[in-house]
């Protein structure tokens, strides 16, 4: 086959089908509608397959990214899944919910002269298909007696656990709500995520051998202290993340009306409030809501609404779309379904009538001034500009902060902020302690929560002794005898032969 | 799923459930509670920990059939049947310094929740006046149990059919008047009972210790539904509480933020009502009568 050039692959990213936003604003169905066969093999195409794989490096949990693609090309797309489930037990999830366009996408040499290759987008083909044929790779693990004791079944608990589980070790995830999932199941929408693809990519993770303990509050039930010392758990791994809203502090903040997005989204996501009286959750929302943050929780927030009766949705944001954290996608989303931004505004106060319910906010115009600590432009209050706005839901997405819970409740060091102190290497102050994700760098991604998850199990092997690292060359062994955890740096390809002596177990 | 091992009905409205979980009886303080889900479909609700045991694996829980979600348990929750999830211990425990004499108040259903503290302080040598308040002597429960734990116990009925006629407010302030050195009070009920209870200590400048249950979705923080005003701050009732200063309490924007969701209250409750399961109800009833 001829080699390919940026001259020669499809010159056009391939489009994604999408819901048309008038009808969607109507139905939490998903709104990206996934490639077709066609779109993916078109799409993977424009992949060079060039020898430098910045992608690979972009992504953070360091997926074989032109190897998973080379198979969509070949139509081979079990083994397409196969590449990927190398590194990655939730394509499903990652494909929609990764920034690609700050991780792989954005290296990636196609991207120098045209729109780089969708390697999100064919990562979510490969991943549904996964989940609708019922693939799965069970590796074949060799126990090796090490408990692992995993805090919060969120992306990076679910991480962590999953390559602890393919090292061997027994490992029980300990989870605070009734549902695993975290924030993917919580927080992230509907439309955006469906439930079914985490319950189906969760499963997976318990096929490994991993035991889920919901209704687990860790901190107050027992201590990680206790986890290590008396409940005979080798390791643990906290990544708990950073669920603890964020408020101003402005007047009015304690109106009915005025809520988290954790809370709204969580009422709405985990609870289904949306299907009250049918459910028993309650959300109380009203025609006219204003969301402030312009972030991805904001945009998930504003849409939301909109999606249960919401006749006005406004987006309040004290600086403009350039400086606004959330993905270009999700704008662009919200945007189309008709939320109403209002850029360069801050609230002052929320305005409350004589039953303590919200009626407004009173905002005050901003202007940008010189950059910040951020790099972004601090916006500054134009003097005499503030004004009255009518509404009577306010939801605050201005972020999180650190959970207190396990703080109060260990010896664990903590920063001036309250997130875990955690080196590069995910070690926390307490031996045999680790943690990663939101809990200890503040909000961040999924991905990247799953990436700290992951370079935490790294650590905890090393620590634990547990070496499944082989030198070899994999081409040579019986590949049903192998599998990788991560098959790029072939550091832990893990092999049974007969007679092959393995890593120690527990003293 | 956690079983239920034990139930007990106080009245038309509450009962009591013993619910096993080993774990979680040992890890329970006074002071704390649980999120409770009945059933799958079911909303999350926080209820103080009445009691707990460690050597039955088990803990307590008090409940008045109020809204939906209590009525149905009500209904639902029978010996042998279980809780759908069951999580806790939540929220700081309580204190329980070394007061010499401290007033432990419980007001209606508050009762329960006060009673692991008035045994708490018990075991730790102090003088314990307890005071237990009702609507009238049918509603009168834990009476020996509150005995056992006090060395002065005052009834309050506001009918007068049992103990003295009156508020726990009238309670409170004739304990305060009997003794000169009450070191702190410890108050639980509703919260317009917990209002005035502070508003008894506030002259005398007793320290007075309230637990509050607002709202909550998870119970760790992370919906901050459950925020109260403290001393002119806002506090996350779930990990910042649930006991807090009664003299810093905002028990009017308490009580506001309790009746934020009257209308779906009020919707679920006539579905409910006009349910099957009502009627269910209402025959098991008449039959038992």
């Amino acid at each position: 086959m001829a080699k390919k050039t940026i001259r020669t692959i499809p010159q056009q990213r391939t489009p994604m089908a999408v819901q048309d936003p008038k009808q969607r604003v109507g139905n939490f169905n998903e709104v990206a509608l996934g490639y077709s066969v066609e779109d993916a093999l078109n799409e993977a195409e424009r992949c060079l397959m060039c020898p430098k794989e910045p992608c690979v490096q972009g992504c953070p949990v360091g997926i074989d990214i032109p190897g998973f693609i080379q198979k969509i090309c070949d139509q081979d797309f079990r083994g397409a899944y196969d590449v990927l489930a190398e590194a990655t037990l939730l394509p499903a999830i990652c494909g929609r919910v990764c920034p690609q366009e700050d991780q792989c996408e954005k290296v990636c040499v196609v991207a120098e002269h045209l729109e780089p290759v969708a390697i999100g987008r064919l990562e979510r083909f490969v991943g549904d298909m996964a989940v609708a044929e019922g693939w799965a790779n069970t590796p074949d693990i060799d126990p090796n007696g090490y408990r692992i004791a995993v805090v919060g079944a969120g992306p990076a608990g679910i991480a962590c656990a999953a390559d602890m589980a393919k090292a061997g070790c027994e490992v029980t995830i300990f989870e605070a709500l009734h549902r695993p999932g975290g924030v993917l199941t919580y927080g992230i929408p509907e439309f955006r995520l469906p439930n079914q693809f985490v319950d189906a990519e969760f499963q997976k993770v318990l096929e490994l051998g991993v035991k889920l303990e919901a209704n687990t509050l860790v901190g107050r039930l027992f201590t990680i202290e206790q986890l290590r010392d008396e409940m005979g758990f080798h390791a643990v791994f906290i990544g708990t993340g950073a669920g603890y809203p964020a408020f101003m502090g402005i007047p009015g903040e304690s109106l009915n009306g005025v809520l988290s997005a954790n809370e709204f989204l969580t009422r709405c996501n985990l609870m289904r409030a949306g299907d009250f009286p049918t459910k028993d959750t309650p959300l109380g929302l009203g025609r006219k809501v204003a969301v402030i943050g312009a972030g991805n929780t904001a945009m998930d927030a504003m849409r939301v609404s909109l999606r249960m009766g919401a006749d006005e949705v406004h987006c309040v944001y004290r600086r403009t779309k350039a400086e606004s954290p959330a993905r270009v996608e999700e704008l662009h989303h919200a945007h189309e379904e008709g939320i109403v931004f209002q850029w360069l505004t801050a609230p002052v106060e929320i305005l409350g009538d004589e039953h303590n319910q919200v009626r407004g906010l009173r905002c005050i115009r901003m202007e940008l001034g010189e950059p910040d600590a951020s790099g972004r432009r601090r916006p500054v209050a134009i003097p005499d500009s503030d004004f009255e706005f009518e509404c009577d839901t306010v939801i605050y997405a201005i972020g999180t902060n650190a959970n207190p819970i396990i703080g109060q409740t260990s010896k664990l060091k903590l920063n001036k902020w309250g997130y875990i102190q955690a080196d590069t290497d995910q070690c926390t102050s307490l031996a045999g302690v680790f943690a990663g994700g939101d809990i200890v760098t503040g909000s961040a991604t999924v991905i990247q929560a799953m990436g700290a998850g992951r370079c935490a199990a790294r650590n905890i092997k090393a620590y634990l002794g547990i070496n499944d690292t082989v030198d070899m060359d994999i081409s040579d062994a019986d590949r049903s005898r192998i599998f990788g955890i991560d098959a790029r740096q072939k550091k832990f390809t893990r092999v049974r032969l007969p007679g092959q002596e393995h890593s120690a177990g527990p003293a | 799923m956690y079983e239920i091992v034990a139930r007990e009905d106080f009245s038309d409205s509450t009962f009591l459930l013993e619910v096993h979980h080993p774990l979680l009886s040992k890890a329970a303080k006074p002071g704390q509670f649980v999120i409770v889900m009945s059933h799958a479909d079911g909303e999350r609700i926080p209820l103080t920990i009445a009691d707990f045991s460690p050597d039955r694996g088990t803990i307590t829980l008090v409940i008045q059939a109020v809204g939906k979600t209590t009525r149905e348990m009500q209904q639902n929750n029978r010996v042998g049947s279980g809780l759908y999830a069951l999580v806790g211990p939540m929220g700081v425990p309580s204190h329980i310094g070394d007061a010499g004499k401290v007033i432990c108040v419980g007001g209606g259903l508050g009762v329960a929740p006060v009673y692991p503290q008035a045994r708490a302080f018990k075991q730790r040598g102090a003088y314990v006046i307890g005071i237990v308040g009702f609507r009238n002597k049918d509603l009168i429960f834990w009476e020996d149990r509150f005995r056992a734990v006090s060395d002065e116990l005052i009834i309050c009925t506001d009918d007068g059919s049992a103990g003295i006629k009156g508020l726990v407010t009238d309670g409170i302030e004739r304990a305060i008047q009997a003794h000169s050195d009450i070191d702190e009070v410890i108050a639980i009920g509703p919260p317009v009972m917990m209002k005035f209870a502070a508003e008894v200590t506030r002259p005398y400048q007793i320290k007075t210790l309230v637990s509050l249950n607002p709202i909550m979705v998870d119970g760790t923080g992370m919906c901050g539904g459950c925020r109260v005003s403290v001393g002119g701050e806002m506090r996350f009732c779930c990990v910042d509480g649930p006991d807090f200063d009664a003299h810093q309490v905002d028990f009017d924007e308490l009580m506001s933020r309790l009746a934020r969701f009257r209308k779906e209250e009020r919707r679920a409750l006539e579905r409910w009502d006009r349910s099957d399961n009502c009627r269910l109800l209402q025959e098991d009833r008449d039959v038992s009568d």
